[in-house]
């Protein structure tokens, strides 16, 4: 039993009129079944209205399945009475940094999770130093969250959930805002959580490039799971992908491209070592004099 | 040229009275406030400059920065002396045409002045040494008895201090649209008051759009943090009253008992 768990899950937004008539019914979820193992890095991929973002609020009971149910720790969304314990479990981090920064200052920002569940101030204080310390922001912690920039502010907002306890972490598209060097930051903080805490990170994006290195990568289309895999089972399929409007990381399509034109590649390539470790032979039996391996004489 | 707003007059330095407690602060100014209504004696007053220099000198904020906030009353005190000094009944000393300066118009217009500096002065004493969030938490526990009576102070305070918090990003915002809005023509800055305020009206309807939008985002943030209200919220930084607290409240107490005992 994985510590997410959805099962048949339907969710659909309704629109009323005034009168309380549904107006318009738009099936954002649309019988959804999946397990999430405890400690994975599982990445969710879809283009804009697949559903992702429903999917994440769902998780911390945020949204309510319309059918179906979800699991968090074996503990139903819809059950009023856990709703604490499964915001406990469930952190959640959101795209803009500048809208989820409820503190004034660093330090009082990721104390406001431990004091809404009423936390003695000593453990309040204990879990703070730890959270800013885990996510590297020990330096700035008496700083204005303005001061920050958006890498930065990501920072603080994962730290507030850390300061929390979760057993898992949701991320909402938390790159979408940031420059590259803030998206590495932020990727790089979510990578070392998982491995050091052993924190489950279920991290919705549109970027291919965060992608590879997760345990697995679930990808949704309409409200529904199209494929669900490792990194290297899915962007192999790249024609397949390209049909859900998604794009593969650009050395995966290099190869693709590559390989269709009928050059010898391997089947997945996803990092630029993988790559020049399979150009350079290439090119080194094409041009003997101008390209030189390492271990050559 | 909209950015250098600030909120507050907090003056960052290290000193006595930025350390005591924000309640002890509130209560102090308000002592002080009362005391100045109360005293009617050349002597009380005597009293009240001392205390008020001594809360100068402890905060160790230099001068100027409290006899700022005069000018935004000077109209007011020149009125009120103006009608002190000229209205009072009494025996003339000159007298302009049918203006009368009476020795009872004087005293009383100098209490009134002294009364009205004093006062900007005290509360600017608290504000530039303590910072709004810390005001807001002061504000909270003491009123707290107010929540016996169904008056939401949490809530309130919450409200307050998230307001602090957003207004650097609402300002900004605010430059950002404005900018944008000049970049295809808008004009701000010409035309009388109505045209001014008509041209305003493109820019307040998307700042009040990304208000609501952040209001619901930072609404959603909040409960995915488990708020859910005052009720069994700890704090991370409770406040709790020093030693110096303790020290302050008696010369509190010695003030006020002295500015009472010197009224005529």
């Amino acid at each position: 039993m994985g510590i997410i768990r959805a099962s048949k899950l339907i969710y659909d937004y309704i629109r009323r009129d005034e009168d309380d008539h549904i107006e318009e019914v738009n099936r954002a979820i649309d019988n959804m079944t999946v397990d999430i193992q405890k400690g994975d890095f599982v990445a969710i991929l879809g283009h804009n209205g697949s559903g992702k973002s429903t999917f994440a609020k769902q998780i911390n009971g945020i949204l309510l399945p319309t059918e179906g149910a979800v699991w968090i720790s074996e503990m139903n969304t819809a059950d009023d009475s856990h709703i604490w314990d499964i915001r406990k479990t469930a952190g959640m981090v959101f795209q803009n940094p500048d809208n989820q920064i409820i503190g004034n200052v660093v330090e009082e920002d990721v104390g406001f999770g431990p004091e809404n569940m009423g936390i003695p101030t000593d453990e309040i204080w204990r879990r703070v130093d730890e959270s800013l310390e885990k996510v590297g922001m020990t330096a700035y912690r008496l700083k204005s969250p303005n001061k920050l920039s958006g890498g930065q502010k990501q920072r603080v907002a994962i730290a507030g959930v850390m300061a929390m306890r979760p057993e898992c972490i949701v991320l909402d598209e938390p790159t979408a805002m940031l420059d590259p060097n803030g998206r590495r930051e932020v990727i790089a903080t979510l990578h070392e959580l998982n491995r050091k805490e052993g924190i489950t990170i279920l991290l919705i994006t549109h970027y291919m490039e965060e992608v590879i290195d997760a345990d697995r990568v679930i990808v949704m289309d309409d409200g529904r799971i199209v494929m669900d895999g490792t990194p290297r089972e899915i962007f192999s399929r790249v024609s397949e992908l390209k049909s859900y409007r998604l794009d593969v990381p650009q050395v995966t399509e290099l190869a693709y491209e590559l390989r269709q034109a009928g050059v010898v590649m391997p089947e997945c390539v996803l990092t630029m070592d993988e790559m020049m470790a399979c150009l350079l032979p290439l090119m080194k039996a094409c041009y003997p004099e101008t390209v030189r391996l390492e271990g050559d004489a | 040229m909209i950015r250098e707003i600030t909120l507050g007059q907090y003056y960052p330095i290290d000193s006595l009275l930025h350390r005591l407690d924000p309640r002890t602060k509130l209560f102090g100014t308000l002592i002080f406030i009362v005391s100045l209504f109360l005293a009617n004696s050349v002597l009380a007053y005597v009293a009240a400059t001392v205390f008020l220099f001594g809360c100068i000198r402890l905060s160790r904020v230099p001068f100027g920065f409290m006899v700022r906030g005069l000018r935004a009353v000077l109209v007011l005190l020149l009125i009120s002396v103006s009608f002190n000094l000229f209205l009072t009944p009494g025996e003339p000393i000159v007298t302009i045409g049918f203006l009368k300066v009476t020795w009872e118009g004087l005293r009383m217009a100098g209490f009134m002045a002294l009364r009205l500096i004093y006062l900007v002065i005290g509360s600017s004493v608290m504000t530039l040494t303590t910072t709004p969030n810390q005001l807001t938490d002061g504000l909270e526990k003491s009123l707290g008895f107010l929540k016996r009576v169904g008056v939401p102070v949490h809530e309130v305070s919450m409200m307050m201090s998230i307001a602090l918090r957003f207004i650097p990003i609402l300002v900004e915002e605010t430059d950002k649209i404005m900018k944008a809005q000049m970049a295809r023509g808008a004009d701000f800055e010409s035309g009388n008051l109505i045209r001014k305020a008509k041209a305003m009206v493109p820019l307040l309807v998307p700042l009040f759009i990304s208000a609501f939008r952040r209001a619901t985002d930072l609404a959603m943030a909040m409960e995915a943090r488990c708020y859910h209200g005052g009720a069994g919220r700890t704090k991370m930084k409770p406040l709790r009253y020093a030693g110096w607290d303790r020290v302050a409240y008696g010369v509190l107490v010695a003030y006020i008992v002295a500015v009472v005992l010197l009224r005529v």
